[in-house]
C-alpha cells in the first residue's frame, strides 16, 4: 500500500488567505453602502472600475512573471486594494484617475516589489498619494452629499461625470459640486482648514449647511460604518486590536489636547475621529499586514505614530487629510520597529 | 502577596502565550476501554527505541527467549535494554525500517512468538522504600524504561538527576494535548493506582516538594480517577488545565503549573522541575512492583479509516499493520498513516514499522477530517503564527530567514527555541509548512556548526603545527647563530687559509692537486691492484665514499640509539645526545684525519700496515668516545648549555649518518649522482645530493635498522625546511668536497670552508662535515678493506659487540692517555708560566690549555692523535668540568694544529707558502679565539661523552 507522506502538522485551521481577504472586503461593505447613500452611486461605479482594473493588472503581471494567474488573483489581495482605493477616491473622479491609481498600485507598488508579501508600502495608499499629488483637482473634488446638492445628480449623471467628465445635460463637475447655499462643497476637513486659515474660528466654520453637525454631514456616518466593519474584523480575529486602538487613542489624545489648548483654531476629538479617513485608515489601511509592523509591541508603536502623524499633518500640514501620508511614512519605519520590538522568547531572560 | 508555593498550593495556574484550539477528536477513541489484540506473527524490536545509545546484543539468531527476557545489555551513554515482549525464537537480527519519518533501517531483533507467552523469572520488589535508591534506579534502567510521552529520554537518567540538583516539583504530564490521542487518558482512567504508585516511587527517589499532575479538563474521568488514587498523598496535587494546544509541551506545562520558564537551551532540572509522563510512571510501577520490564504500551489506534478506533495494549515490536488490521482499517485514496498525533506526528512511509517505546498513537485519517495541505501561498506577514506561538517566537520572520538561508538571523531570532509544535503552521492562512522550514533550517545550521567545529579543529591543528615549525625554525636559527658565533673564529681562520689556498690554486692550477690525487690513487691501486689507472680517480672517490658511508653509518647508529633512550626524557636530552653524536662524528673524523695523514705516509710504503694503523686509530677513536662516557655528567651540563646548538649538530649528524648509510648501501647509485652533480653547480649538486641521499637513506635505513633511525629521520625531514636546508648544506659541502677530493683530497676541508663565505654558519657546518668526510675519504683511500669490518663492529645493531669493542677501545684509550700524560707533563712545564698569572684566571687557563694542547699535539702527532684528544677526559677525572674544558680546549687546538699541519702540507704541495695561514694558525691565538675554540671543543667532547655513555647504556639495556 502506498502511503502519502506529509510534514506535520497534519491539520489546519482552514483560515485561508482568500478567506482572510474576503472577510476584510466584506467588512468594508457597511462603509461602502453608507458612502453610496450619502454621496451617490459614484462610489460603486468607481469600485467596479477599480476591481476590473486591478484584476487585469494583476493577471497581466502574473502572465509577465510566468506564474499561474488564478491562484494569485483568487487570494483576494488585489481586490482588497481595489476596494480601499475606490472608497478613497472622490466618487465622481474621472475614470482614468481610478485606472491610473489601480495600475500603479498593482504593477508598481505590489508586483514590481515581488508580489504579495513583498511590497514595502500599502498599495492602495501609495496609489492614493500618487493620484493626490498628480491630480490634485480631481482628487479633492468631493461633491456635497446628495441632500444638499444644488442640482441633484442621477445615477446616470454620475456615471456620465465619471466617464465623460460632464453630466448628461452637459454640466461640468464644478457645477455639480454646488451646494444649495451656493458654495462649492469641500470635505469637512478641508472646509475647517480653509476656514481657520481665513481667521475664522472652528465653530464658525462648522456652522454651515454644508457642514452639518459633529464631523460633517455624511462623513461621520461613513466613519461609523467603517468602525462597525472594523469591529467585525476584530471580532473575527482577522486583525489585532493593537494598530487601530493605538491609532485612534493617539489621535483622540492629540486632538483633545489641541482642542483644550486652542478651541478656536482646533477641531475637537470627535471631529477628528469621525472625519476624513480616520476609521477606514485605522481598521482597514493601517492594519494591512504586509506593510504594517508584525510584533504586537511594534503594532502599538506603529499605530500610535500613524495617529500622531495624522493629527500633525491635519493640523499643521498642507493637506486636509493625512492617513495616506502617515501610513506610507510609517511603512518605511516598519523594519526598524520590528527589529526593536521582538518579543522575549520563552526561556530567554525569564523573570521568575 | 502569596509565595509561589502557596499559589501552587491554592491551585493557581498560569498561562502560556499563544496556543491554538484544534478540533480535539478525543471522543473517537476514548469510548472503549484499552483492548487486547492477538499476538502478531512476528515482532520487530529495534535496538534503539529512545534517545541514547544502543544496548549490546545478548542473544543470537535462533535463540529461544522467554517473555521479559533482556535481549540487549545497556552500556554507557544513556543506553537502554530491550526485552522480549513475548516468548519465542529469535528468527533474525538485521536492519529493519525504523519508527522514524525516514524509516531508515536500524538494527532490529526479529522475534517469532511461540504463542506460549511464558514469562521469564520476575523479581518484584515488595517494598521499594527498603531498597537503596541506586538499586531502584538500576531496576528502572534495566527495565528499559524511556519517556513514553514522545521524546524517549531514558527515565533512569532523570531519576538519577536528583543527585545533582534538588527537584522542587515533580510534574506529571497527563495533559495529552494532541488531538485524537487518548492513550494517557485511558491509562489514567484504568490504572490510576499504578500511576500513583509510580509517582510515589519517583517521590521516594527525588523527594520533591510537590508532585503536580497536569491533566487537561477535557479528560474529566482521568482527573477524577487520578484525584481518587492520589487522595492519600497530600503532596500529589492533581490539576485540571484549560484545554489549549500545546499545554502538554514540557516547557508549557511547567509554565502553566509553576510559572517557571526553562531557560533556553536548558532542561527542566535547571528550574528545579522534573517532568514525567503518566505512561512512564506506570512503567516504573510495573518494573519495581511487578518486576516487569517495558514490553508493551498503550497505543491509540484512531482515525476515520479505522472501524473500531480504540486504545490497545500493543507489544513493543508489533507492526503498525498488525494494529491497523486488528482494529479494522479501510484505507482511502492518498491514505496517510501518522505515528503520533495530527500536530506533531509523522507520516509513515510503510505500515511495516514496529511499535516502539515512544509510539502513543497510530492515526489513520481520511482526507476530510484532516485536510491535505493546500499549496503554499505568499506570506502576508499577518503574524497569526506569532500569536499562536507558545514560545513567543516570530515564526513569520523565521520563515523569511529560513527561505533566505540567513542562518545568523535565524539564530538571532531563537530558531532553536522552536519546539516544532506546529501551532504556527496550523494557523497560517497561506498554508506555509513553517515547521518543515524550521526543521530543515535547524538541520542545516547543525550541519554547518559541525563543519565549523571541524574546520576550527583543523585550523587549530594547522596553527599549532605552524607555530611548532616556527619555533623549531627559530631554535634552529638560534642554534646556528650560536654555533656560528663559536665557529666564526676558527672558520674565519680556515676561511682565510682556504681563501689563500684557493687563490693559490687559482693562480697556479690544479696540477699539483691532480698529481696528489693520482698519487693517492696509485697508492690505492697498489694496495688492491684491481683498479684501472684511468678509473683511479673515480674509484678512489668511490672508495672514499664507501668508507665515509661506513663511518657515518656507525655515527648514525650511535646517534640513533641515544635518541631512543633519551626520547622520553625530553628534547634537551635528545638534543644533547644528538650533539654527542655529532661531536663523536667530528672527533672521529678528525682522528681519522690524523690517521689518514700518518697512514698516507705509511700507505705508500706498506698499505697493509697503514690499514691496520688506521683501523686501530678508528677503534681508538670510538673507544675514546666511550671513555668520554665516564665524564658524561659534566658533558651533559655542557650539552644542556646549548641545546640548540646540539640540536643543529644533531641534525647534521643525522644527515651525515643518513648519507653514510646510503653510501654504504648503494654506493653505486649515490656516487654517479654525486659525481654528476659536482661539476655543475655546488648548490644544484647539493640539492640533488640531498634528494638522492634522502632516498638512499631511507632505503639504507630500512635495510639497516628499520625500527630505530628511519621513522625519526623520515619524519624529521619533511617537517622542517631548516633541517632540510642544513642537510642540503651538508650535501653541498659533500658534493664540493667530493669534487675537490677528486682533485686534491687532502686540501678538501679548508677549501670548503671557504667555498661558502656568504653564510658563515652554513659554511662552518658544512666545513665541519666536509672535513670529516674528507678525512674519512682519505683514510678509506688507504685502507678500504680493513676499515669496513672495524666499522661494522661499531654499529650498535649488535650492542654487545659494540660494548666489547668499546671496552677494547677504552683500554687502548687508557694506554694512550698514559702516553698523553707524559706529553702533558711536558705541556705543564710550558703552562707553568701561564699559571703564574693569577690576575686573569681565564686567560691563564686558556693559555695553559693552549700550552697543554700544543704539548699534546706534539705527543699526539708522535703517537696517534685520536687518542690524545679523548684521553684527556680520562686523564683528569677529579674535576670533570674544568678538566673537560681544558681538555676540550686542548683538543680543539690539537685538531686545529692537525688541520693546520694538513693545510700546510697541502699548501706546500700546491707549492705556495702564503704567510697568512701559518701565522694565523701557529701564532698564539687571540684570547677570544681561544675561548671560542675551547668552548666548542668542550661541547664537542661533552657530546662525545654523552653519546658514548648512551652507547654503553644501550649495551647494558639490551644485555
Amino acid at each position: 500500500m502506498k502511503l502519502t507522506m506529509a510534514s506535520s502538522p497534519h491539520n489546519h485551521s482552514h483560515k485561508t488567505l482568500s478567506r482572510l481577504m474576503l472577510t476584510v472586503i466584506a467588512a468594508c461593505i457597511p462603509g461602502i453602502l453608507v458612502q453610496s447613500y450619502f454621496f451617490g452611486p459614484g462610489t460603486l461605479f468607481q469600485l467596479v472600475l477599480a476591481l476590473l482594473t486591478v484584476s487585469l493588472s494583476e493577471a497581466a503581471m502574473m502572465k509577465l512573471r510566468g506564474r499561474p494567474v488564478w491562484p494569485t488573483l483568487s487570494d483576494g489581495s488585489a481586490w482588497l486594494t481595489a476596494v480601499l482605493l475606490a472608497v478613497s477616491i472622490p466618487p465622481l473622479a474621472p475614470w482614468w484617475v481610478t485606472v491610473i491609481g489601480c495600475v500603479f498600485a498593482i504593477v508598481i507598488v505590489k508586483q514590481l516589489y515581488g508580489g504579495l508579501g513583498f511590497n514595502l508600502f500599502n498599495p492602495a495608499m501609495a496609489a492614493y498619494v500618487l493620484l493626490l499629488i498628480s491630480f490634485p483637482v480631481q482628487m479633492t473634488s468631493w461633491t456635497p452629499i446628495m441632500e444638499i446638492q444644488a442640482t441633484p445628480l442621477s445615477a446616470l449623471d454620475q456615471l456620465a461625470l465619471i466617464f465623460t467628465e460632464q453630466t448628461l445635460s452637459g454640466a461640468p463637475l464644478a457645477e455639480a459640486r454646488q451646494v444649495i447655499d451656493g458654495t462649492t462643497s469641500a470635505t469637512p476637513l478641508d472646509h475647517v482648514k480653509t476656514a481657520v486659515s481665513q481667521n475664522l474660528t472652528v465653530s464658525e466654520a462648522t456652522n454651515s449647511i454644508a457642514f452639518g453637525e459633529y464631523a460633517g454631514q455624511g462623513w461621520q456616518w461613513v466613519n461609523l460604518a467603517y468602525l462597525l466593519g472594523g469591529l467585525y474584523l476584530l471580532k473575527t480575529k482577522v486583525i489585532n486590536w493593537h494598530i487601530p486602538v493605538a491609532f485612534i487613542v493617539t489621535l483622540a489624545v492629540c486632538s483633545g489636547l489641541g482642542y483644550a489648548l486652542s478651541p478656536a483654531t482646533q477641531a475637537g476629538t470627535l471631529f477628528h475621529l469621525l472625519s476624513g479617513a480616520t476609521m477606514l485608515g485605522a481598521f482597514f489601511i493601517a492594519t494591512d499586514p504586509v506593510s504594517a509592523s508584525t510584533t504586537n509591541r511594534g503594532r502599538l508603536i506603529y499605530g500610535a505614530l500613524i495617529g500622531l502623524l495624522v493629527y500633525l499633518i491635519r493640523h499643521f500640514g498642507g493637506y486636509p487629510d493625512a492617513v495616506a501620508f502617515a501610513v506610507l511614512i510609517m511603512n518605511m519605519a516598519v523594519p526598524l520597529i520590528d527589529y526593536y520590538t521582538q518579543p522575549r522568547t520563552y526561556g530567554h531572560g525569564a523573570s521568575s | 502577596m502569596e509565595t509561589l508555593l502557596e499559589q501552587i498550593e491554592h491551585g493557581k495556574l498560569w498561562q502560556f502565550p499563544g496556543g491554538i484550539h484544534p478540533p480535539e477528536q478525543k471522543s473517537v477513541s476514548n469510548q472503549a476501554s484499552i483492548g487486547r489484540i492477538p499476538l502478531p506473527d512476528y515482532l520487530v524490536l529495534p535496538l534503539k527505541q529512545h534517545i541514547g545509545a544502543n544496548g549490546q546484543l545478548l542473544v543470537n539468531k535462533g535463540d529461544s527467549v522467554r517473555k521479559g527476557q533482556p535481549l540487549t545489555r545497556p552500556g554507557a551513554n544513556w543506553s537502554l535494554p530491550v526485552h522480549a515482549p513475548t516468548s519465542g525464537v529469535i528468527s533474525d537480527i538485521k536492519p529493519m525500517p525504523s519508527a522514524h519519518p525516514s524509516a531508515l533501517p536500524e538494527l532490529s531483533i526479529v522475534l517469532t512468538p511461540d504463542g506460549e507467552d511464558k514469562w521469564c523469572e520476575l523479581n518484584p520488589v515488595a517494598d521499594y522504600t527498603q531498597l537503596d535508591k541506586q538499586a531502584l534506579i538500576d531496576i528502572i534502567h534495566h527495565a528499559g524504561i524511556a519517556g513514553m510521552g514522545g521524546a524517549g529520554f531514558p527515565t533512569y537518567v532523570k531519576a538519577d538527576s536528583a543527585k545533582h540538583k534538588p527537584v522542587e516539583f515533580l510534574v506529571v504530564n497527563g495533559v495529552e494535548c494532541e488531538p485524537y490521542i487518548t492513550a494517557d487518558d485511558l491509562l489514567m482512567r484504568e490504572h490510576a493506582e499504578q500511576i500513583v504508585q509510580g509517582i510515589e516511587i519517583m517521590q521516594h527517589l527525588l523527594n520533591p516538594q510537590y508532585v503536580l499532575v497536569g491533566i487537561e479538563t477535557n479528560k474529566p474521568e482521568a482527573i477524577q480517577a487520578m484525584t481518587a488514587a492520589a487522595a492519600h498523598n497530600d503532596k500529589i496535587l492533581v490539576r485540571g488545565l484549560p484545554v489549549k494546544y500545546p499545554s502538554g509541551g514540557e516547557k508549557q506545562l511547567i509554565q502553566v503549573l509553576t510559572s517557571k520558564e526553562v531557560p533556553s537551551g536548558g532542561i527542566p532540572a535547571d528550574v528545579g522541575v522534573l517532568v514525567q509522563n503518566v505512561g512512564t510512571l506506570f512503567a516504573v510501577s510495573e518494573a519495581i512492583c511487578k518486576g516487569k520490564p517495558l514490553i508493551e504500551r498503550v497505543v491509540t489506534v484512531t482515525g476515520n479509516t479505522i472501524q473500531t478506533p480504540q486504545n490497545v495494549w500493543a507489544l513493543l515490536g508489533s507492526e503498525i499493520k498488525h494494529l491497523l488490521t486488528c482494529q479494522g482499517f479501510e484505507p482511502v485514496a492518498e491514505q496517510r498513516v501518522i505515528m503520533g498525533g495530527p500536530m506533531m506526528g509523522f507520516t509513515l512511509p510503510t505500515v511495516r514499522i514496529p511499535v516502539v517505546k515512544t509510539t502513543n498513537c497510530i492515526l489513520a485519517p481520511d482526507n476530510q477530517e484532516l485536510a491535505v495541505a493546500g499549496p503554499e501561498q505568499a506570506c502576508i506577514r499577518c503574524s497569526a503564527c506569532a500569536d499562536a506561538c507558545p514560545q513567543t517566537l516570530l515564526p513569520q520572520q523565521l520563515q523569511w530567514f529560513a527561505k533566505g538561508k540567513e542562518y545568523d538571523k535565524l539564530e538571532e531570532h531563537n530558531l532553536f527555541d522552536c519546539i516544532e509544535c506546529g501551532a504556527c503552521a496550523y494557523v497560517c492562512p497561506s498554508e506555509i509548512p513553517l515547521v518543515q522550514y524550521y526543521r530543515v533550517a535547524k538541520a542545516e545550521i547543525r550541519e554547518q556548526k559541525l563543519e565549523k567545529v571541524k574546520a576550527e579543529r583543523a585550523k587549530e591543528r594547522f596553527e599549532a603545527r605552524k607555530e611548532r615549525l616556527e619555533r623549531e625554525q627559530e631554535e634552529r636559527q638560534n642554534r646556528h647563530k650560536r654555533s656560528a658565533r663559536s665557529n666564526t673564529r676558527s672558520t674565519e681562520q680556515s676561511d682565510k687559509v682556504s681563501a689563500a689556498m684557493e687563490r693559490v690554486k687559482q693562480k697556479k692550477d690544479s696540477q699539483s692537486a691532480v698529481q696528489a690525487a693520482i698519487e693517492r690513487a696509485k697508492a690505492k691501486k697498489s694496495a688492491d691492484g684491481t683498479l684501472e689507472p684511468d678509473n683511479s680517480e673515480v674509484a678512489l672517490e668511490r672508495a672514499k665514499r664507501k668508507e665515509k658511508a661506513r663511518q657515518y653509518k656507525a655515527e648514525k647508529d650511535a646517534q640513533a640509539t641515544p635518541d631512543m633512550h633519551a626520547g622520553g626524557e625530553g628534547s634537551r636530552k635528545d638534543a644533547v645526545a644528538a650533539a654527542i653524536a655529532r661531536a663523536k662524528a667530528k672527533k672521529a673524523a678528525q682522528q681519522d684525519d690524523d690517521t689518514a695523514q700518518s697512514s698516507s705516509d705509511a700507505g705508500t710504503e706498506d698499505p697493509r700496515k697503514a690499514a691496520v694503523a688506521a683501523a686501530i686509530a678508528r677503534a681508538k677513536a670510538k673507544k675514546a668516545t666511550q671513555q668520554d662516557d665516564d665524564t658524561a655528567q659534566s658533558s651533559s651540563d655542557a650539552g644542556t648549555e646549548d641545546p640548540r646548538k646540539a640540536a643543529v649538530a644533531a641534525a647534521i649528524a643525522r644527515a651525515k649518518a643518513k648519507k653514510a648509510a646510503k653510501d654504504t648501501e648503494q654506493p653505486d647509485e649515490a656516487q654517479p649522482v654525486k659525481t654528476d652533480a659536482e661539476p655543475v653547480d655546488p648548490r644544484k649538486a647539493a640539492v640533488a645530493a640531498a634528494i638522492a641521499r634522502a632516498k638512499a637513506k631511507k632505503a639504507a635505513k630500512e635495510a639497516e635498522q628499520p625500527d630505530e633511525a628511519q621513522p625519526a629521520e623520515a619524519n624529521a625531514e619533511p617537517e622542517d625546511t631548516r633541517k632540510a636546508a642544513v642537510a642540503a648544506a651538508i650535501a653541498r659541502a659533500k658534493a664540493k668536497k667530493a669534487a675537490k677530493e677528486a682533485e686534491q683530497p687532502d686540501e678538501a676541508q679548508p677549501v670548503e670552508a671557504d667555498a661558502e663565505p656568504e653564510d658563515p654558519r652554513k659554511a662552518a657546518v658544512a666545513a665541519a662535515i666536509a672535513r670529516a668526510k674528507a678525512k674519512k675519504a682519505a683514510k678509506e683511500a688507504e685502507q678500504p678493506d680493513e676499515a669496513q669490518p672495524v666499522e661494522a663492529d661499531a654499529e650498535p645493531e649488535d650492542p654487545r659487540k659494540a660494548a666489547v669493542a668499546a671496552a677494547i677501545a677504552r683500554a687502548k684509550a687508557k694506554k694512550a692517555a698514559k702516553e698523553a700524560k707524559e706529553a702533558e707533563q711536558q705541556a705543564d712545564t710550558v703552562t707553568d708560566e701561564a699559571d703564574a698569572e693569577p690576575e686573569d684566571p681565564r686567560k691563564a687557563a686558556v693559555a695553559a690549555a693552549i700550552a697543554r694542547a700544543k704539548a699534546k699535539k706534539a705527543a699526539k702527532e708522535a703517537e696517534q692523535q685520536a687518542d690524545t684528544v679523548t684521553d684527556e677526559a680520562d686523564a683528569e677525572p677529579e674535576d670533570p668540568r674544568k678538566a673537560a674544558v681544558a681538555a676540550a680546549i686542548a683538543r680543539a687546538k690539537a685538531k686545529k694544529t692537525a688541520k693546520e699541519a694538513e693545510q700546510q702540507a697541502d699548501t706546500e704541495q700546491a707549492s705556495s707558502a702564503p704567510e697568512q695561514e701559518s701565522p694565523a694558525n701557529d701564532a698564539p691565538l687571540s684570547a677570544e679565539e681561544k675561548r671560542q675554540a675551547a668552548i666548542k671543543a668542550a661541547v664537542a667532547r661533552a657530546k662525545a661523552k654523552k653519546q658514548a655513555a648512551a652507547k654503553d647504556q644501550e649495551g647494558n639495556d639490551l644485555s
